[in-house]
């Protein structure tokens, strides 16, 4: 059976993108701040949120066949759309990182050039030269900054691009490579599709593993320069794997009320609902551990980043985020008929769906608007736009091919899934 | 019953029936105790009455017998403390977590790897309670009213949040590993001819009918278990992560220690668990329920918390570089290149590098090498945690009080000594409690098992 993209959903989709497009070019004539940097902390926002959403599916996708998992067979198409995105969402965190380099913008105050170096020397033509020794006539600069500098093997020059260039042709060409066997798994069938696969897909988790951490550090946590947090990246990945369950799950259940996955039972229901409660738990007890040990101990390099965001305006979005993404999910969804029910299980998803874009939002504001935030049509405009062409290219690349992976070894197991 | 795949790899291999599993699993227990295990509970029993003898002696004479000085005041009581926690916590991962994630595999483990976890958790809590100093206040850690002579304990010490975890974990994994007992204990009492031990284990079956009743009932509650007891293999070595974490002394003050330490929990558990299976499995044949697959699977978990854990490290060196912070940096340069850098070297060699090797499908399924290995990851977690301590403690702010930490003979002793309390307590296990779920094993019999699963194969080309 084959998926039609057409009809409400791609209607919705579009109109989403249009409000998208008017918050995107309404949004840069009307952002009235230096560089128009509310402007690109969005882009940046929204571009990381649904990239991480399509990493999250790839990572997802290779834990199944590295797990050897039955149950997900029947669905695994699914996950193969949503990481279609992936070379969306990392085109534009490239624009929003080649714009920062070119000094578009300021999101990150380390790739001003000028904070490396000790001194400076001032011509006569009012040119100015920096250096690392006190030449002759050479100043102390007043940009330096030790700590930043410090951090130059990693943050400023080429290495920053060299990762960053790997990380996504990675992402990407694993991605094209998954789905392709995956295709070609329908035609030929066998097992020996399926155990290349299987051991890909192990390769990919070692990538994934460390990768999911230092593009973390690299586009998200470096915004804070200062600022530093062992278990940051591995924050960050319980993220992206908990939105990744979210749209799947909302997605798959749409999917069966259109006739779509027409054998998608309660328990494979079930199984999802346990994830995205499992994962959201996991999210609250990483975000908890890296609260509560920073606020304990209440050093001066680390709590910088929690009372810029505590006593800030910042405070409300902040508890309220965390309240409603564990709090929420884990009292509805705890029980064993809730998660069987769309009645629940919808308003569940689509409220920790924004509480999630929040902690997005949350990573990357309060260190690059500071305390002259502002929040308005443009935030929503583009949340709203970039879910449309999530939505678009996922439904779109669903309709690319059949529904359901007919040769693959569990799917037996997973079309009989009942518990 | 639902229909497994076929490129699974059966669980239970050979012609088993049902009763073919109650013979090989009941057989052992009734009758007379094997030379091997007599000679291995008397060395046992020896090691753990000197381990008993040096405790005595701390007590009576006070821990200045330790190695102990002002500038480490912790060092091998708390790293015998974390090591022996860590490896309790795979049998509880086995039982709740993989149960909820349906593998069927852990059958055959999970019996006794639950029981290692009980052992375990109760050699770790003898440390802290003969690191008190005056142990006839050890009730003092409880929130008891001023009346009882203690004051109000301290709310805020992470010390106290690790009495509360760590007895609630061993509270539950007690339950949970008695109640899958029942039904085993049960299908004992119902083949014993003496009627000693018919009664014992009758009062031990708890009245266990075997009706579709208590069926039910004991599956609702091993999931109500699974549920409860899944947090707790999070909560309490990240709270025994956060005795070290919570404080400003740099090199245990790091936000990745909560997850950290739970994977490297895992890690070493799983070892454990390898290590005293593959003695079992041969030593009462139960080869064709503990076979290569299982082994494999365990070692797969192995390289995955292994590598976890090899993740958190470099995360840790990277950062303290990142950070720009001096004493951030100094305290990890000082652990690769200071005095303890041998053990800092030994540490990730055995836990980032040694488990690597997995990744070699021959080695996996090797037993040999898998013993070997399950061995080396346990040394370096027992490393791990001393380099954690002692290098990030033995050179502190004030370079006047820099020193170093010499073990003693009655450091060496107690952590012997427990090694052998618990070879004890799991050789008594061996011979006098069902070494596997029998009961539940039969569940997956005609799913899993070889014979059937040839069969369906069959019938259906």
């Amino acid at each position: 059976m084959e998926f039609k993209f057409e009809g409400r959903l791609k209607t919705a989709s579009m109109v989403l993108m249009v409000i998208g497009v008017i918050a995107l070019v309404g949004g840069f004539i009307t952002d009235s701040s230096d560089h128009h940097q509310r402007w690109w902390a969005n882009l940046l926002v929204n571009g990381f949120f649904y990239f991480a959403i399509a990493l999250g599916a790839l990572f997802f996708y290779a834990l199944q066949y590295a797990a050897e998992v039955g149950w997900s067979a029947y669905i695994k198409r699914f996950f193969e759309a949503m990481y279609a995105y992936i070379p969306y969402g990392a085109a534009v965190i490239l624009i929003v990182l080649l714009a920062g380099q070119f000094h578009a913008h300021h999101l990150y105050h380390w790739m001003d050039h000028t904070l490396y170096h000790e001194f400076m020397v001032v011509g006569s033509d009012g040119a100015t030269t920096y250096s690392d020794t006190k030449e002759a006539g050479a100043v102390l600069n007043p940009n330096y900054d030790h700590i930043i500098a410090n951090k130059s093997a990693y943050l400023g020059g080429w290495f920053f691009w060299l990762r960053t260039i790997v990380y996504i042709a990675t992402f990407v060409i694993f991605a094209r490579l998954f789905r392709k066997w995956s295709l070609q798994e329908d035609e030929v069938g066998g097992t020996k599709i399926h155990f290349m696969m299987y051991r890909r897909s192990a390769l990919f988790l070692v990538f994934f593993a460390v990768f999911s951490s230092t593009l973390s550090w690299d586009w998200l946590m470096s915004i804070d320069t200062h600022w530093f947090s062992t278990l940051y990246g591995w924050y960050v990945f319980s993220g992206m794997w908990v939105g990744c369950m979210i749209f799947a799950l909302v997605s798959l259940l749409y999917l069966r009320t259109k006739g779509y996955f027409q054998e998608l039972n309660d328990s494979h229901v079930h199984d999802l609902a346990k994830w995205m409660f499992a994962i959201s738990m996991l999210w609250a007890y990483l975000w908890f551990s890296q609260f509560m040990l920073i606020w304990y101990s209440n050093i001066p390099e680390e709590v910088t980043y929690f009372t810029q965001r505590i006593f800030t305006d910042y405070k409300v979005p902040f508890f309220i985020m965390f309240f409603i993404n564990f709090a929420v999910p884990f009292y509805v969804m705890i029980a064993r008929d809730a998660k069987r029910n769309p009645r629940f299980i919808l308003p569940v998803a689509f409220l920790i769906f924004v509480g999630h874009f929040v902690d997005t939002y949350l990573l990357v504001i309060p260190g690059t608007m500071f305390d002259h935030n502002e929040f308005g049509f443009m935030e929503v405009g583009m949340f709203l736009g970039f879910l449309g062409l999530f939505v678009y290219v996922t439904f779109n690349a669903l309709s690319k091919a059949p529904l359901i992976a007919k040769n693959h070894p569990f799917l037996q197991e997973s079309q009989e899934l009942h518990h | 019953m639902q229909k497994e795949a076929a490129i699974r790899e059966p669980l239970i291999l050979g012609d088993k029936s049902y009763k073919d599993i109650t013979d090989d699993v009941v057989g052992p227990i009734e009758g007379p105790a094997p030379r091997t295990w007599k000679l291995l509970i008397t060395i046992a029993g020896l090691v753990a009455f000197y381990g008993v003898g040096c405790i005595l002696y701390l007590i009576g004479t006070g821990i200045g017998v330790w190695g102990l000085n002002k500038t480490v005041g912790w060092a091998w009581d708390i790293t015998n403390f974390v090591w022996w926690v860590g490896i309790g916590h795979a049998g509880t991962l086995i039982s709740a977590v993989l149960l909820l994630f349906r593998q069927k595999w852990r059958m055959a483990i999970n019996r006794s790897a639950e029981a290692m976890t009980i052992f375990a958790v109760i050699m770790a809590a003898i440390f802290p309670g003969i690191h008190m100093g005056r142990i006839w206040c050890a009730y003092w850690v409880f929130p008891l009213p001023n009346q009882f002579g203690s004051l109000w304990v301290n709310f805020n010490s992470p010390l106290l949040w690790d009495v509360f975890a760590i007895s609630t974990y061993f509270s539950v994994s007690l339950v949970f590993w008695y109640i899958g007992l029942i039904p085993d204990f049960a299908t004992i009492r119902d083949r014993m001819v003496k009627p000693l031990p018919k009664k014992i284990y009758g009062i031990l079956a708890f009245g266990w009918s075997g009706r579709a009743k208590n069926w039910t009932r004991f599956e609702e509650v091993s999931l109500v278990l699974a549920g409860i007891a899944t947090p707790l293999v999070f909560s309490v070595h990240s709270i025994v992560s956060m005795d070290f974490a919570t404080s400003v002394i740099p090199g245990w003050h790091t936000t990745i220690f909560p997850p950290y330490f739970v994977s490297g929990a895992v890690f070493s558990g799983f070892a454990m668990v390898q290590t005293l299976l593959l003695i079992m499995r041969k030593a009462m044949n139960l080869e064709n329920y503990i076979h290569v697959r299982h082994v494999e699977y365990m070692n797969i978990v192995i390289i995955v918390t292994g590598s976890i854990v090899g993740v958190a490290y470099l995360t840790e060196l990277f950062i303290s570089w990142y950070s720009g912070v001096e004493y951030e940096s100094y305290a990890f340069i000082n652990r690769f290149s200071g005095p303890y850098s041998w053990s800092y070297w030994i540490m990730m060699t055995c836990n980032v590098i040694s488990p690597q090797l997995f990744w070699v499908k021959k080695w996996r399924r090797s037993l040999t090498f898998t013993f070997v290995l399950s061995i080396v990851v346990n040394i370096g977690m027992w490393f791990e945690r001393y380099v954690i301590i002692v290098t990030s403690i033995h050179r502190d702010y004030n370079p006047s009080s820099w020193g170093e930490f010499h073990a003693t003979s009655i450091d060496i002793g107690i952590f012997v000594g427990t090694i052998g309390i618990f070879s004890t307590l799991f050789l008594l296990f061996a011979r006098f409690f069902p070494v596997l779920a029998l009961n539940e094993l039969k569940s997956i019999l005609k799913s899993s098992g070889e014979n059937f699963k040839k069969l369906h194969h069959t019938d259906n080309h």
